[in-house]
């Protein structure tokens, strides 16, 4: 952590910094962290890896998620140059444009099995409530970073409207997993900001105080049928419950080593749902058995401890707080699908991020990326007060 | 913002990065946890043994490997039963009742209605299984089964085949839908023509359907082929002309039987009414049975020759006895026996060709009741040819402690018992063959069966020589004579009786038994035409012809040399020797 107060130290001494300032390496001038670069590249390999097996080498689906992969890295070059600054003073149009793409999603939105989530442009569909999971930790992190830190009760008020506001309209869609998300990106900006341990524990009673609440009046009945399936997927085997027996019946069947390239049973014959989108890790626990479960969680985990430390190295709490957000969400999305998956958590619609076939989730998460990549090489300067 | 603020703030992001840090930790090692249960940490119940276990149960079936039935052939291996694969569709209506949107197209390509279906399937809603349709085939079956119509599934039959259609049909019978024998040959030789079948394990899909097999469990055993005596060209002729003679005769039933004389084969066993058994819809349960071995009738005076057997056999006559049938009726008992004509005074051939009432009637009353009973159950009467084929009938042949002269003179012309076709077939078979009986039978046989003489061979010849005058001017089947070969035989003209148990004189079956050559008989055939309607009815007049031209064709067929070749002729003779084998042509040759 010394390289930590050695910027510190930097940036108390401002009329220092012109001397000591260091050659601009190679990475720094493309704005690209070559770390990062290099995990994301591994896991995105291996992710069309899996993908063509729980397609069961459809060659069209590839292309359209290999023609996603380029655009989603052509965004994350891109983004990566954007000036961090400019994305603080522009970031509550961002976050107004996403609102309304929310609200317009409500009205003109298409979708299926009764959930309202896309916009329709032409051939393009996207889904809005994936630019807010981006806007989300942008805006917060810019309020809060306009503020003194630790944030006041005001502050805390105002930013929970912020929060609010696009949460409950995904909700409205309604898509539980990604709205939670939403919230998640947005109150972890909160947290790394200094939020005082006493709200936290407030929150956390409240939380706990609503639950039978939120069991009774809020939650639908096929949510509600989602948690009581968690518990005892048994319960309505051929219904709730089908897909989580099947994913642990996939995973189980993998045992230590698995069962090979393209050689899953469960996955292949179709007795896998959704098995080239939600729950891809189960085609991978199969075929690769508990070891390339660990290998593809250890690529996750590289790919978060390198988004903590650019986080951390941050120049100002803006970037500090957006890049832990951004990294912590990342982590959050990994652990809500693989906890789905393997029967921890209830059945929430979250793909695998990077992995799970879908280009509109991939696009915003390689756009966060780019923003990751941006805070790592910006140029060390003194933030003008 | 102070630099103080800066300060705590900067502590603050450290201690919660920290905090961030290890809930990674603990949430990562939560999540590996729980994968580790399901994937490396034993535990039977819920473990990965259990999953395992249960993905594969998921996965592999246990499917039966259909066998192959084995064909039915005649003796010259040409197909008389073939099977042929089938795919049958079937659903599960369970899951079909999901995909509502799919029962039209579903419907149209089964030709079905689709109200139709729709109500089966209510039928059906609660069950696992429904046959959609059965036995199609597979290339129609494979376009259905491409719609992937969800719980619509194919499965792999035979299905039997009949290339001879009616002609054969009571001999070899049909299966039922399953490849289940239920009459004629594929019943009585089910297990040797069925096979077993297999097993073998595959891999299926979320929607049943089969994607690879993975092991053979089973290999499934193949029926065995049966190849019968019957000749089908010969089968084909006696049935054509059988066919021919009921509706010329508007007969309601007939049968025709042909022995090979050789070895006791049935070259031919044809019934009418008969029936497709390709074809079922609509049968006809009149077309089923095997007339000529499920339904006896009284042999009448087709019997006669044997009596005269008895007399001969007796001592008491021979051929020189001469019998006074003056004045051309007897009476027996409160019964009249009467000849059509006086025949006056005549010897026993003579009685045999104008088939005397009275002539025979008076030798029988000379005989032993039980001796004539005797020689008729040693004929072959009353008991079972033994050919297994079902619902034989066995006829009725009664024995009475003490004879009355009606009973033994009625016995003598053919009343009082009964008799199937193929018994009478068997029985003229010994006096074909000098005397010797051999066993019946329907399937080729490798071996000669052993025969045993049950006739004294002078005396069958004797009966012979009297049956041969039946087919020569004068008697009374001269209808029967095949001019280019030798032939002997007997009429049977039988009064039918009615429902009130007394003979009506209206319905007749006629009948005759016959063979031929008659110096080295090949052929022996018995033919009966139940009820003709159209005035005629004597054995003489509808039998015999059919026996005529089945018998001769089927001599031709055989290669059998024609015995009286017309001799002015030597044409005739000249194309003989081109076209027929050396053998042949030698025994041509000297009777030149």
């Amino acid at each position: 952590m010394s390289s930590v107060r050695h910027y510190d130290f930097l940036r108390r001494m401002p009329e220092a910094s012109h001397d000591l300032r260091q050659r601009l390496s190679f990475w720094q001038v493309i704005h690209i962290d070559p770390i990062l670069l290099l995990l994301l590249f591994a896991l995105t390999v291996c992710g069309l890896w899996v993908l063509y097996s729980a397609s069961e080498g459809n060659i069209r689906m590839m292309q359209r998620q290999g023609v996603f992969f380029v655009i989603a890295y052509i965004g994350l070059f891109a983004v990566a140059q954007v000036r961090l600054s400019l994305v603080a003073r522009w970031s509550i149009f961002l976050y107004l444009g996403g609102v309304a793409l929310l609200i317009a999603v409500l009205f003109i939105g298409v979708g299926a099995k009764g959930a309202q989530r896309w916009l329709s442009l032409g051939s393009f569909r996207f889904q809005p409530s994936e630019i807010m999971k981006l806007a989300m930790p942008i805006v917060i992190s810019a309020y809060l970073s306009s503020k003194a830190l630790p944030p006041r009760f005001k502050h805390i008020f105002w930013l929970l409207i912020l929060v609010f506001v696009p949460t409950s309209l995904i909700m409205l869609q309604p898509d539980l997993g990604t709205s939670i998300l939403v919230a998640a990106s947005g109150l972890i900006v909160l947290f790394y900001a200094g939020l005082s341990w006493r709200y936290i524990l407030a929150a956390f009673t409240l939380i706990v105080m609503s639950i039978w609440p939120m069991w009774q009046y809020v939650l639908r009945d096929y949510q509600r049928q989602r948690v009581i399936t968690l518990f005892d997927p048994e319960s309505d085997p051929q219904g709730a419950g089908w897909n989580i027996i099947q994913s642990k019946t996939a995973i189980g069947s993998g045992g230590i080593t698995g069962k090979g390239w393209l050689e899953g049973t469960q996955s292949h014959l179709n007795f896998l749902p959704e098995s080239h989108t939600d729950f891809i890790i189960a085609v991978l626990a199969e075929e690769f058995g508990f070891i390339g479960v660990v290998v593809l969680l250890a690529l996750y985990l590289l790919i978060i401890f390198r988004g903590l430390v650019i986080a951390v190295n941050g120049q100002d709490s803006f970037r500090r707080l957006l890049a832990g957000s951004i990294t912590l969400t990342f982590f959050i999305y990994v652990f809500v699908n693989v906890g789905m998956v393997a029967g921890l958590l209830p059945v929430v619609g979250v793909p695998l991020p990077l992995v799970s076939l879908g280009g509109t989730s991939l696009v915003t998460l390689m756009l966060g990326f780019g923003v990751l990549m941006a805070i790592s090489t910006e140029q060390r300067r003194v933030v003008n007060k | 913002m102070t630099m103080k603020a800066k300060m705590y703030s900067v502590k603050i992001y450290r201690w919660r990065f920290y905090g961030v840090y290890l809930m990674l930790i603990v949430l990562t090692m939560a999540l590996l946890w729980r994968l580790s249960k399901l994937q490396i940490i034993p535990n039977e119940h819920r473990g990965f043994e259990f999953l395992q276990e249960q993905g594969t149960a998921r996965t592999l079936r246990t499917e039966k490997i259909p066998a192959h039935r084995g064909v039915i052939t005649d003796r010259y291996g040409k197909y008389l039963a073939v099977s042929t694969p089938v795919v049958s569709l079937w659903a599960d209506p369970r899951k079909l009742l999901t995909a509502e949107e799919q029962w039209s197209l579903l419907a149209d390509s089964l030709n079905m209605d689709r109200i139709q279906l729709k109500d089966k399937l209510k039928r059906y809603s609660s069950k696992k299984f429904m046959y959609l349709s059965r036995q199609l085939d597979p290339s129609d079956a494979e376009r259905i089964l491409r719609h992937n119509i969800k719980g619509v599934y194919g499965r792999q039959e035979y299905k039997r085949f009949y290339p001879a259609g009616e002609v054969a049909a009571h001999v070899v019978g049909f299966t039922n839908i399953d490849d289940q024998g239920q009459e004629g040959l594929e019943f009585v030789h089910e297990r040797w023509l069925a096979g077993t079948s297999g097993e073998r394990q595959v891999l299926k899909d979320l929607s049943g359907r089969t994607i690879k097999d993975v092991d053979l469990l089973k290999q499934e055993v193949s029926g065995k082929d049966l190849a019968l005596s019957i000749d089908l060209r010969i089968q084909s002729l006696a049935y054509r002309e059988l066919k021919t003679a009921v509706k010329a005769h508007a007969a309601k039933a007939g049968s025709v039987v042909l022995l090979d004389a050789r070895n006791g084969g049935i070259l031919a066993m044809v019934n009418q009414p008969s029936y497709n058994p390709n074809d079922r819809r609509q049968l006809d349960p009149n077309a089923l049975p095997n007339r000529a071995i499920t339904d006896p009738v009284e042999p009448a005076s087709t019997v006669k020759p044997l009596t005269m057997m008895v007399a001969l056999e007796s001592g008491r006559f021979s051929l020189n006895s001469t019998i006074d049938t003056n004045p051309g009726y007897f009476r027996v008992g409160r019964k009249d026996v009467t000849d059509p004509v006086n025949y006056g005074v005549m010897d026993l051939t003579k009685i045999i060709t104008k088939s005397s009432q009275v002539g025979i009637t008076k030798v029988a009353l000379d005989l032993d009741g039980s001796e004539i009973r005797e020689m008729f159950f040693r004929l072959g009467f009353g008991q079972s040819v033994g050919i297994g084929v079902p619902s034989e009938s066995i006829g009725v042949l009664p024995n009475y402690k003490n004879w009355l002269p009606i009973d033994q003179a009625s016995f003598s012309y053919g009343y009082g018992l009964s008799v199937t076709i193929v018994q009478l077939a068997q029985a003229y078979s010994v006096i074909a063959n000098g005397g010797v009986k051999k066993p019946v039978s329907i399937l080729k046989l490798d071996n000669q069966p052993d025969s045993s003489r049950v006739v004294d061979k002078k005396i069958a010849q004797q009966i012979v020589g009297m049956l041969e005058t039946v087919v020569k001017p004068g008697g009374t089947a001269t209808k029967a004579n095949l001019e280019s070969y030798t032939s002997a035989g007997k009429t049977g003209t039988v009064r039918i009786l009615g429902v009130d148990g007394d003979y009506d004189g209206n319905s007749h079956s006629s009948l005759f038994v016959g063979f031929a050559p008659t110096n080295n008989p090949r052929i022996i055939a018995a033919i009966a035409i139940h009820e003709p309607s159209r005035g005629k009815y004597y054995g003489g007049e509808v039998a015999a012809p059919v026996f005529a031209r089945v018998a001769k064709r089927s001599l031709q067929l055989l290669q059998t040399p024609p015995a009286n070749l017309p001799l002015k002729d030597s044409k005739v003779v000249r194309i003989k020797k081109v076209s027929n084998t050396q053998s042949v042509t030698k025994k041509v040759e000297p009777l030149i």
